[in-house]
């Protein structure tokens, strides 16, 4: 049920892509984004499926496991597959039926654009599924530092992010638990009509809410009971140092880009 | 209304890196008007249990009849069965929702399909068996102090007059007046409606007074079932699993092992007592 939502969630695992440093991590999966983008032709394809699929075999999480991440999602690959699908004008027009056509550019815009949310969506989970969100906010403080210096509240920005990141699983544990107690009382958040299924998730969300606001009061009464007055001076117990692995990987990115950038420039 | 268990098995999130293997073929049979405690440690598949037995959850494996209909027949009424085995969690604030206290208890006979004065009227019953302030029936429920919170929680699937009532540690954080006062509520629903109650607790202090029979769960199986006073002398076994027996079980063993003739099996202060005093005043005629 809502147990199943796996996107964003830590996925323990003993692999070397987990215990890279975040920053190379989030570099990854940032260059893996532009790839997405600037890839054009079957070798460019090739090339990011191959890198993705090695790095989700190194990382040791099972595939299946990150499919079901893309549940959360199918609606929406479905309506952009048939927006793509049916209104794209193009010179071969198969079909037509008043403002919608079905045409060469149009299959192969609708085709392209659900692999790459798809490759999209599986990339950017492979990162939070072997990062920690302690991690994760680590490495972005660390790497938008200098940022800092034109008065961008970084640490204030990454904290933020932690919370938001760490109150995630609660919260739907949280619904789950409120969703069982109201389903013992007879509550039925399944069937009905889009309205009825609205008003049924009234006795689901207000309990919620308040709970979420009752969180996030006391953890700002426990901050402030611990001093907490933002990342000025602060140390860190863990320090980020760049090791090898690290920049073996870094090089691998940077191959991994020209390898795309190539296949884009110089093959059909 | 009975309910039996045939080796149920029941794990969390098979096939993934956090599987839990929450129950282990339990066996249980559950007979009408029974006031039973389920006592285990955490993590021990006592809440795990209870959501089995109204159907929140499926069972991995194995089955559970109630009045003799598998519950996992196709065909089978599970909304049905929610009314009939009614649940109330261990956190009110997980339920209250509506704008007054009436309103909320409204919920469940309301989702029975109930027409309005029924429904009033059985939220008003309710709300009086459990003792409710009249004066905060049409205040909100988010103001209330924890004990009338939990008042309201039990009214809410009392209102849906259930034939099983399970309440999943209904005294975790609340103080000894407030435990004491809800325990009592509790046993005196059961004297007074006469259904079956499953009270679920980590203290066995709590239970020990009320109950008639209790099942003692430790990582997922059934580790003892019985009477109190059959269950109380295994006390170093349940030490072991991090639970304890009440102190008065251990007082009366203490006061055996220095020689006075005292009956192990007291489980409440009151017999623990009369005990002491029947064995003191043996002492003393025998000198």
């Amino acid at each position: 049920m809502i147990r199943d939502i796996t996107i964003g969630q830590y996925y323990p695992a003993d692999s070397a892509v987990h215990k890279l440093d975040p920053r190379v991590k989030l570099f990854a999966t940032l260059i893996y984004i532009i790839a997405l983008f600037v890839f054009r032709g079957i070798a460019g394809f090739a090339v990011i499926t191959a890198a993705l699929a090695a790095a989700v075999h190194i990382s040791k999480v099972p595939l299946s496991y990150m499919v079901k991440g893309l549940k959360a999602i199918v609606i929406l690959l479905f309506i952009t597959g048939i927006f793509n699908l049916l209104f794209t004008p193009g010179d071969v027009v198969y079909w037509s039926m008043g403002p919608f056509k079905l045409t060469d550019t149009g299959i192969q815009n609708a085709v392209l654009m659900v692999v790459r949310l798809i490759y999209l969506i599986l990339g950017t989970s492979l990162m939070t599924l072997t990062t920690t969100p302690n991690q994760l906010t680590d490495g972005l403080e660390k790497a938008l530092g200098p940022l800092n210096r034109i008065h961008v509240p970084v640490h204030v920005i990454a904290m933020m992010m932690s919370i938001a990141l760490r109150f995630i699983p609660i919260l739907i544990e949280e619904t789950d638990k409120i969703m069982k107690a109201q389903m013992a009382r007879g509550a039925d958040f399944e069937s009905g009509n889009l309205l009825q299924k609205a008003k049924n998730m009234i006795p689901l969300l207000i309990p919620l809410f308040v709970s979420a606001f009752r969180r996030a009061d006391d953890l700002a009464m426990a901050m402030e009971a611990r001093c907490y007055t933002g990342g000025a001076g602060r140390t860190k117990m863990k320090p980020l140092r760049y090791n090898r692995r690290d920049a073996v990987t870094y090089l691998c990115i940077l191959v991994f880009l020209a390898l795309v950038v190539v296949c884009r420039v110089f093959l059909p | 209304m009975s309910i039996i268990l045939d080796k149920v098995n029941f794990s969390y999130s098979e096939g993934t890196a956090y599987h839990i293997q929450a129950l282990k073929d339990v066996s249980l049979e559950i007979p009408d008007g029974q006031f039973i405690g389920v006592i285990g440690h955490t993590g021990s598949g006592k809440s795990t249990l209870t959501q089995l037995m109204n159907g929140l959850l499926r069972a991995t494996s194995g089955s559970i009849y109630v009045d003799g209909e598998d519950i996992y027949d196709r065909d089978y009424n599970m909304k049905e069965l929610r009314h009939r085995v009614g649940l109330v969690f261990q956190y009110p604030d997980h339920q209250l929702f509506e704008t007054t206290n009436f309103e909320d208890v409204c919920f469940g006979p309301k989702n029975q399909g109930l027409d309005r004065k029924e429904v009033e009227l059985r939220a008003y019953e309710a709300l009086r068996s459990v003792g409710f302030p009249e004066e905060l029936y049409f205040q909100p429920p988010f103001d209330l102090s924890g004990g009338q919170k939990r008042r309201v929680a039990i009214a809410g699937v009392l209102a849906m007059k259930p034939k099983v009532l399970i309440l999943d540690e209904p005294t975790a954080g609340l103080d000894p007046a407030g435990r004491d006062e809800i325990l009592g509520l509790v046993s005196k629903m059961h004297r007074e409606l006469g259904i079956t109650i499953i009270l679920v607790s980590h203290s066995m202090e709590d239970v020990a007074r009320y109950v008639e029979r209790l099942i003692v769960m430790n990582r997922g199986s059934v580790m003892f079932d019985g009477t109190p006073k059959e269950v109380f002398p295994h006390y170093k076994e349940l030490e072991e699993v991090g639970l304890a027996a009440p102190q008065v079980t251990y007082l009366m063993h203490e006061l055996r092992r220095f020689g006075l003739n005292v009956d192990t099996g007291a489980t409440t202060v009151k017999e623990a007592a009369a005990d002491i005093l029947r064995a003191l005043q043996n002492e003393g005629q025998r000198k």
